[in-house]
């Protein structure tokens, strides 16, 4: 997409699909900041990529695998450690609506 | 109002390794003991490195042979992004656009009667990190609780091509899944235990008079946890997307004819609408940079190609041909599971007689089982010793009829071995008495105490025949019945 078609809703629509919550300020700087990037990944696209073998990862290493075996995990009181809220037994979020 | 069902199923399945897919913790069922199974890699803490767990990609591959497909030579990982309590990393490792398998299909009966069969093609199959578990208040006054022990144990998600045209083609598709699934030891398919989950996705093409078909919208239906379950929904689901078309005549694609979610609830049987699903580009997918993309060599499918173990189908067809069962027989051992079908087969190798063998284990066997309220796995006799307890019959030491008593002895409990039926039949006078000159003189004494029988079989009467067996079995306690018969008609007919 041309960075001039991005509109407020497409940043609105991204910042709901990360949940970040924006003030009209931020929507405005946000349009800016993501048209460059766009105008940016344009200008990747004037590149001739026709012999260029399509890249599915940056790293070269491939197959790179654990044995199936079993390690310690951490206790409870560990994994719960940074949670918000706790029953001290699971990790507690605000009631879930649509289940 | 003419319309085809078209139906497909999306099935996760827990693959049974030790340890999760991307991390060491244990990827056993733990619910009575929450969040004991974490580490920094499965809660997404930051820093930490998933890593594949090579069990986990090996099951799918046997699994993805074992459903003809094709085994990518290149496959990697991919987030897919939405946000729920039960996905710490705010991700799922997944696979988006190079899946380690595709183009596959399994073959179900589609006829009962005619015992015909299909193909239902197999779009893909593809690895994925399970979600943890979140347990809601009912009531809907306090906050929801979430265990972590089920994020990060493997699933391995099997999507098929739309190719089912009713529910109960459906459900048989899945059974055939999940005998094929536990055949190989891949997972344990615990439909309770969320080990084998299924989706449905599911609309009408509606015949229009001109000959074209007219499609209503998507639904894809969820929560279908067992097997009954599938069949009610997606008949319910068909019904229904029937009235609402004739009501509103929406077709798919049309404004309000979206792909829409609908889960089933067992409790009504019917399927309510859920939360829009976002669409797929919406899950913003992008290669995990902390995972390396897996490369398969030819030699590596032909040696999981080489060590996967019979399948279903195949072993129907053999046993049909080997043992000269009937269809009906074979397909009774068979979907009982692979264990019940290798006893069959070890007992009917012992006793030298397949018909006899399948007899046993699919009437006397699987009647205890259920009288008794017992797995499979539970039976107290060994294949070798039922084995050796038909081959007696086979052999002519035992009657039929004196085989069902031992076998009803051998499951009172005081063990089940070869020397206990050898105590049984000693204790009870079991035996078949082969000493035909004990047999004859009895013989002679009952034709010379029954005149009017004799009579009777002299004037054609073969029924008089009947009764002097009888007798005859009441003095000589374990003759076989078929000799005393033969000796009788020869003794009768000298008179
Ligand atoms: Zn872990």
């Amino acid at each position: 997409m041309p960075a001039d078609e991005l509109t407020r809703d497409d940043v609105l629509k991204v910042a709901q699909l990360a949940r970040l919550s924006l003030t009209d300020a931020e929507v405005g700087a946000y349009q800016a900041k993501l048209a460059q990037m766009l105008d940016y990944i344009q200008i990747l696209h004037e590149v001739n990529t026709d012999d260029v073998e399509p890249m599915a990862h940056a790293v070269e290493v491939q197959n790179v695998f654990r044995r199936d075996e079993t390690l310690p995990s951490l206790t409870p009181v560990e994994a719960l450690a940074n949670a918000p809220k706790t029953d001290g037994r699971y990790f507690l979020v605000p009631q879930i609506l649509d289940h | 109002m003419n319309h085809t069902v078209i139906i497909g199923l999306e099935v996760h399945v827990q693959l049974q390794t030790k340890s999760k897919i991307f991390c060491g913790c244990s990827a056993d069922f733990n619910p009575d003991h929450p969040n004991v199974q974490t580490c920094p890699v499965c809660l997404g803490l930051p820093g930490a490195l998933p890593v594949m767990n090579r069990e986990a990609f090996e099951l799918g591959v046997k699994t993805a042979l074992a459903l003809n497909c094709e085994i990518s030579s290149y496959t990697k990982w991919d987030r897919k992004h939405y946000y729920y309590p039960d996905l710490p990393k705010g991700f799922q490792i997944s696979q988006f656009d190079l899946p380690f398998s595709e183009d596959g299909f399994l073959e179900i009966e589609t006829n009962p009667e005619t015992g015909e069969r299909r193909r239902i093609g197999i779009i893909r199959a593809h690895l994925e990190e399970d979600a943890g578990k979140n347990l809601h208040d009912d009531a809907g006054r306090s906050d929801s609780q979430v265990d972590l022990n089920r994020a990060g144990t493997p699933l391995l998600e099997i999507v098929s091509q739309p190719d089912m045209r009713t529910a109960a083609e459906a459900t048989k598709y899945l059974q055939e899944l999940r005998l094929l699934l536990t055949y190989l030891g891949v997972s344990d398919c615990n439909m309770q235990e969320g080990s084998l989950r299924c989706d449905a996705n599911v609309n009408l093409h509606i015949h229009q008079d001109d000959g074209h078909k007219v499609p209503t919208p998507i639904v894809e239906v969820k929560n279908l946890n067992s097997f009954r379950n599938v069949e009610i929904a997606l008949e319910y689901e068909v019904q229904r997307q029937l009235e609402a078309f004739k009501a509103t005549g929406i077709k798919f694609g049309d404004k309000g004819g979206h792909k829409t979610t609908r889960g089933f609830d067992a409790g009504t049987g019917k399927t309510t609408p859920q939360r829009e699903k976002e669409d797929s580009a919406d899950y913003r997918y992008f290669p995990d940079p902390d995972l390396l993309p897996v490369t398969v060599t030819e030699d590596y499918i032909s040696s999981v190609r080489e060590a996967l173990p019979e399948f279903p189908a195949d072993r129907r067809k053999r046993f049909v041909a080997a043992y000269q069962l009937s269809d009906y027989d074979v397909q009774v051992i068979v979907d009982q599971g692979r264990g019940f079908g290798d006893y069959f087969e070890e007992v009917a190798k012992l006793c030298g007689d397949g018909k006899q063998a399948c007899n046993w284990v699919t009437q006397d066997i699987l009647r205890e089982l259920k009288e008794r309220k017992l797995e499979f796995s539970e039976f107290p006799i060994s294949a070798p010793v039922l084995g050796d307890l038909l081959g007696r019959i086979t052999k002519k030491k035992l009657t039929t009829k004196s085989a069902r008593e031992i076998f009803m002895d051998l499951l009172d409990g005081n063990g089940a071995s070869t020397a206990r039926i050898d105590e049984i039949i000693a204790a009870k006078g079991l035996a078949i008495v082969e000493d035909t000159g004990a047999i004859e003189k009895v013989i002679a004494t009952v034709i010379d105490k029954n005149a009017k029988a004799v009579a009777d079989f002299k004037a054609g009467k073969q029924a008089a025949v009947g009764a002097l067996i009888g007798q005859v079995m009441r003095e000589v306690k374990g003759a076989d019945p078929q000799k005393v018969r033969e000796m009788l008609i020869a003794a009768l007919s000298q008179r």
